[in-house]
């Protein structure tokens, strides 16, 4: 018997939520799709996986988090680290291996991390950072700071034992932390559903772990936000740990290497008519939100990645200093003396 | 001075710290029990279920755990019952621990201390055997102690748990009942001193954990052949006390290494390479290492033993090669 995709009860989110919600989403595209331009001028070296068509979730948990939570996300983390308040200039700067980059040029796309705002790192090795999550989450748990824990992974982890061991800890331990599965359908270039045993690859493991099933609509900003909410509520008021799986898609492919022509049309079209960016602007529209309201929050959007993006293409590369510090917390990297 | 068994020193240097430091906290399987090798009897007695936690068997999410909560503001000790387990989370100890301080650029500080049971002499066979320092040593990152007597197990650690870098801590199981004067009171050693514990003109041997007291007794041996020996106990490979190894091989012009690890990549063959390149002119012969040979470590008391370096050996290997 296979989870129904439902939908969390009165979502009722007010006007100032859902202009910041749209806000976000179109900073987040917009950063994505400068990335992808810059990569295209070959500007962005190594590796990135964007986060194009993803944005809802980013969004709608980073409003619903208090600053002083933690954020944890995988190698597809621009838009988390982003979507906690990190600079867009440094996030920017680190993809070009520049000395003004978030982390010295040290962590490049797959560890943007940025700990002022919560966002506790972007971990690179599938399923790897659910335990480190629920670590914060028994941290904060022990010092009764209130803080919760969002850990975002996608559905290849569902496979991986660290996934697993973490879920199981998290609840033996009640802690205060909500793990989110983004079903973007896809781990690498393999439909999830070819190499799981159950339908929906969180959903239907929840129960494994006594959790309650939640399987919803990741492409709606709303949806997202409030169930942000309720987990997060849950998680701070001492009621453990909630599995959560959102459905949504990635519009480009696993990386930058990956044109995913493996993806039939069709299936790419009738996602592409479910953008979060776009739906949620219809949505306000309808809800009375004047265009010239949404021109603004774009235009703003724009000269905001325009601005990073000059920033970040102005600073000189990383400098060689870097290489030998912060290994260990003297600052250095001498194991001898 | 009390005399401790190497397991009661190490569980006095866990009360010790959690008595200082209320950020303090142990987490492992079967911990509240005091474990498999009863190295923590009293702490969950003292401390309580939540200080001293129960884990399942879950190497992953112990590892992940204290990551997750010495980047939050405590200073977890986690206890891997064996350290050939460390097999089953060495992507957290190896990929996650080690680097994110480094990738973040300092943004989060990692101290948390990872106890575990080394080391063959119980005839548990290759699974439960292993001396696997080299591999911890290999990981930029990690800091690396093994002590070789109680005193050491109590400093060590302390030093350990306070150290603000993730170290992993090597505790030779056939050490545990190994009785020594450990110093009253608070007891603290810092990290990367290694300790001259004999003194002669003819050699350096070089040894680690429980191959120390077997250096030890080479060299008396050795000393009824007229070779006389220095003997250094290492005690941390990472960060290496390289200049008081260094001046010890410079007085004798000859060094050996002790190491219970397989041949390739043991920590000796970093220090023989170091000496080579750093004191050449000082050496009056071969650098010769004395390691358990390039196999997985057979389980029957007669193969373990002549597989891992033995006294006999060591005293053997140093006279032929004095000769």
């Amino acid at each position: 018997m296979s989870t129904q995709v439902g939908k969390p009860a009165a979502a009722d989110v007010d006007r100032p939520t859902r202009l910041r919600l749209y806000q976000l989403m179109v900073e987040l595209r917009d950063f994505e799709q400068r990335a992808y331009e810059l990569f295209l001028e070959n500007l962005v070296r190594g590796t990135s996986h964007l986060a194009l068509g993803q944005e809802a979730i980013a969004a709608g948990f980073a409003v619903a988090m208090r600053p002083d939570d933690y954020t944890f996300c995988t190698y597809r983390g621009h838009d988390h680290t982003l979507a906690r308040g990190a600079s867009m200039a440094a996030a920017m700067a680190e993809l070009l291996g520049r000395g003004n980059g978030m982390l010295h040029g040290k962590g490049g796309s797959m560890h943007l991390t940025d700990v002022t705002h919560g966002a506790m790192g972007s971990y690179a090795i599938v399923g790897a950072h659910l335990p480190i999550a629920a670590g914060a989450a028994w941290s904060a748990q022990v010092r009764k700071s209130g803080q919760v824990a969002v850990c975002f992974f996608g559905d290849g982890t569902t496979n991986i034992g660290a996934f697993h061991e973490a879920l199981n800890l998290a609840v033996v331990w009640k802690l205060p932390v909500v793990f989110v599965c983004e079903n973007n359908q896809y781990m690498e270039y393999t439909p999830i559903r070819s190499v799981t045993a159950v339908e929906h690859p969180a959903a239907d493991r929840a129960s494994a772990y006594g959790l309650e099933p939640i399987l919803l609509d990741g492409n709606d900003a709303d949806v997202m936000f409030e169930t942000a909410r309720q987990t997060i509520g849950k998680a701070r008021e001492g009621g453990g740990p909630s599995l959560v799986e959102a459905l949504t898609y990635r519009h480009g492919g696993h990386s930058r290497a990956d044109p995913a022509k493996y993806r039939p049309d069709a299936e790419v079209r009738e996602w592409l008519s479910r953008d979060p960016v776009k739906r949620y602007r219809e949505r306000l529209l309808a809800g009375g939100i004047s265009e010239g309201e949404l021109n603004e929050i774009e235009t703003r959007a724009q000269q905001k990645v325009d601005a990073a993006t000059e920033e970040a293409r102005n600073g000189a590369p990383a400098g060689v200093d870097e290489i030998e510090r912060q290994v260990w917390s003297d600052g250095g990297a001498s194991w001898r003396n | 001075m009390a005399e401790l068994s190497f397991r009661e020193a190490i569980a006095a240097g866990i009360a010790q710290e959690m008595a200082r430091d209320p950020m303090v906290y142990f987490i492992g399987e079967d911990i509240g029990a005091a474990g498999v090798f009863k190295a923590t009897v009293g702490l969950f007695e003292r401390f309580g279920p939540e200080r001293v936690r129960d884990t399942p068997i879950s190497e992953q999410a112990i590892i992940g755990a204290a990551m997750g909560a010495a980047m939050t503001g405590l200073r977890p000790i986690a206890e891997i019952m064996f350290s050939d387990f460390l097999a089953t989370c060495w992507d957290m100890v190896a990929n996650q621990v080690a680097k994110t301080r480094y990738m973040t650029d300092g943004q989060v500080s990692l101290p948390l201390v990872i106890r575990t049971a080394n080391g063959g002499g119980t005839r548990f066979g290759a699974q439960h055997s292993q001396s696997l320092e080299n591999w911890g040593m290999a990981v930029p990152g990690l800091k690396v102690v093994a002590p070789s007597n109680p005193a050491d197990a109590k400093g060590l650690l302390a030093g350990a748990i306070r150290d603000n870098d993730p170290v992993l801590f090597f505790e030779q199981k056939s050490l545990y009942g190994v009785k020594g004067n450990v110093p009253d009171g608070e007891h603290v050693e810092p990290l990367g001193r290694a300790r001259v514990l004999r003194t002669g003109k003819d050699c350096t041997i070089v040894a680690l954990a429980a191959m120390v007291p077997k250096a030890i007794q080479a060299a008396e041996q050795l000393a009824a052949d007229g070779i006389e020996a220095t003997v250094v106990d290492v005690r941390s490979l990472v960060p290496i006390d390289t200049r008081t190894i260094l001046a010890e091989v410079v007085k004798t012009g000859r060094l050996f290494t002790v190491e219970e690890n397989p041949r390739l990549c043991g920590w000796g063959a970093e220090i023989a390479s170091i000496a080579a390149d750093e004191c050449f002119d000082d050496l009056d012969g071969p650098i010769v290492r004395i390691t358990t040979p390039h196999v997985p470590l057979p389980a029957a008391d007669v193969l373990e033993d002549a597989a891992m370096p033995s006294v006999e050996r060591i005293r053997h290997t140093v006279r032929h090669s004095m000769r």
